[in-house]
């Protein structure tokens, strides 16, 4: 269903700090696939998920979802087909807007937008429903402003807001990195939860290792702007951190085991 | 009792002053607050509705009525052009605003001809108003006192009207990504939104309503001049940070629209009481622009330890001098 052939991407091209961040990337995901995206510092995982969302467009190369070229199409044009959870909770959601009006802008998410009334009636059933499968108490807050929430509740809800018009693809770009263990691994667990009963098809980057094995049906490691490993199904299952450790330093010599990654 | 006739009588013209400047604080609250951008073409636009509305009625012997719809016509098409350098042109927001009030200068002095447009012995709103109504003598009144009464009530209508549509269109699918817009643009364009679309559309509606004031003012002080939008920003700021000082606590969007009009009328009240305190004129910009950068401060002021500590001494060092006085004073 997604089809990116040959990427490449140069950040700062002909300066001091030029970058090549994708080096011929090339990936092909198929329905209902859960993939969880892992790789050092700089491997090009965000750069990637960028560059399908539409914030960075490719310097050669194509991206496909549904056979419909979306290479350089603008961000806002693609938004109907993607959902989004960013690493930063302040990301996702408008601050200084209600429970009920950030949900009310994603549950429009590809439609027209005239001039009639922000959010209906029926509507906040509908919310008071769905922010119900968060299990956080929203439900009886409608009308509070998401500043006031913490990282994680905003981090959940702004999951809830990217699946409130089912996505042809969820991007989720380390959406727990900023949030305590425990918050992190609730946040988790709902991703899963909300994947599986939609179907959805979803690219995950993290960072956590364990998570990488734990959560998802397909896994890939990505390494100065390429895929260097691509698992799924049992032999995905039956992996441990180890046998991804000793994968990485295979390829760069040690370099990739970093503190963070063996902490995590 | 001549004295607080006269005084009530500045306050009555603050006020009807107050309600046709409240449009142009209403019309800057949408780019300051709602859109985050600080957007300077509103001292432009404000002297372009003004011109326009002025020309129109002069020359053209327009309906000044009509002259209102042209003037935000052409308010909202200054306001496009600053949008169209800010996001299209990737120009810095200040420096678009700036870039649209100086061309609009020399479009002002184009479009009169010369620096001021009189509009003495022309009908405008006021005056085809007051047509309707019994001659000042017969009420008992003084002339000029109708004339304010006049203004007065034509600046409530037409800034009633403009709260009503600012508080329907912001609460529509349109009107809540213009808010989002300007709160947290990345999510804005992840839900589908063209977010430099918004930014464009908020720009229109703001400096559209900002010469529609420009022109109400040129209506009722019967003139209008090129450099009238002078200061302009730091006006609409005003009234903006004085209304929701006095209104900390209003939520609901109509209230806070609301509590901006109350503050623009508190504002020309507090300018018209230190003018007859015998403050010089010329001296108005500085004193406006003090009030406003100590309003736009607390926020920090109120964190900072340092300035904590030295308000704490200034009180102590008042009180200690309130003490020491009332302590002469009783043994007086």
């Amino acid at each position: 269903m997604l089809k990116m052939t040959n990427i490449y991407k140069t950040f700062n091209a002909n300066t001091v700090n030029e970058k090549l961040v994708l080096n011929g990337l090339s990936l092909d995901l198929n329905e209902g696939d859960f993939v969880t995206v892992i790789g050092g510092n700089g491997a090009g995982k965000s750069t990637m998920l960028n560059m399908i969302a539409g914030v960075h467009m490719p310097d050669k190369g194509s991206v496909l979802l549904d056979d419909i070229n979306i290479t350089n199409l603008p961000e806002y044009k693609r938004a109907k087909y993607l959902g989004r959870v960013f690493q930063d909770p302040m990301m996702g959601t408008a601050a200084n807007m209600e429970i009920q009006e950030n949900l009310a802008l994603a549950f429009r998410r590809g439609k027209k937008r005239g001039l009639s009334w922000g959010i209906t009636k029926e509507e906040k059933h509908f919310y008071v429903e769905k922010l119900r499968t968060l299990d956080l108490g929203l439900e009886t807050r409608l009308s509070t402003k998401v500043g006031l929430l913490s990282g994680g509740q905003r981090q959940a809800l702004t999951l809830l807001m990217a699946t409130l018009q089912q996505p042809k693809l969820l991007l989720l770009d380390e959406h727990t990195a900023a949030l305590d263990p425990k918050t992190a691994n609730k946040v988790l667990a709902l991703t899963d939860q909300i994947v599986t009963t939609n179907a959805l098809t979803a690219l995950m980057v993290t960072h956590n290792m364990k998570n990488a094995i734990q959560y998802g049906n397909r896994l890939i490691m990505m390494y100065e702007g390429k895929i260097i490993f691509d698992v799924a199904g049992e032999e995905k299952k039956n992996l441990h951190v180890s046998d991804l450790l000793a994968k990485f330093e295979s390829v760069s010599g040690g370099e990739f085991a970093n503190d963070r990654m063996i902490l995590s | 009792m001549d004295y607080l006739i006269e005084l009530f009588m500045a306050i009555f013209g603050a006020t009807s002053q107050g309600l046709a400047w409240a449009i142009l604080a209403l019309g800057v609250y949408i780019t300051f607050r709602i859109l985050n951008f600080a957007d300077l073409s509103c001292e432009g636009t404000f002297a372009l509705g003004g011109s326009i509305s002025a020309i129109l009625v002069v020359s053209l012997q327009w309906n000044p009525f009509l002259s209102l719809i042209v003037a935000t016509a052409a308010g909202m098409i200054a306001g496009s052009v600053t949008g169209f350098l800010h996001t299209k042109l990737k120009i810095p927001a200040i420096l678009s605003g700036i870039l649209t009030m100086i061309g609009l200068y020399s479009v002002n002095l184009r479009i009169m001809g010369k620096a001021n447009t009189s509009l003495i012995g022309q009908s405008t709103i006021i005056s085809i108003i007051k047509g309707f109504l019994p001659e000042a003598e017969q009420l008992g009144i003084k002339d000029s006192t109708l004339q304010t009464g006049v203004s007065l009530v034509v600046g409530l209508v037409f800034t009633l009207v403009v709260i009503i549509i600012l508080y329907w269109y912001f609460g529509t699918e349109t009107g809540s990504c213009i808010r989002a817009t300007g709160n947290n643009p990345a999510m804005v364009r992840a839900q589908g939104v063209n977010t430099d679309k918004m930014t464009i559309l908020g720009l229109v509606i703001s400096n559209g309503f900002i010469a529609l004031s420009g022109a109400l003012v040129t209506q009722s002080q019967g003139y209008a001049d090129v450099g009238m939008g002078i200061g302009s920003i730091v006006i609409g700021l005003a009234s903006i940070v004085i209304g929701e000082v006095l209104y900390r606590k209003a939520k609901n969007f109509a209230r806070k629209l609301l509590a901006i009009v109350i503050g623009s009328i508190v504002y020309r009240i507090i300018i018209a009481v230190v003018l007859q305190m015998g403050m010089d004129t010329n001296d108005m910009k500085l004193l406006t622009a003090i009030v406003v950068a100590i309003a736009l401060s607390v926020p920090v002021i109120s964190k900072n330890k340092v300035f904590i500590n030295i308000i704490r001494f200034i009180s102590k060092l008042a009180l200690w001098i309130k003490s020491r006085v009332f302590v002469r004073k009783e043994g007086k």
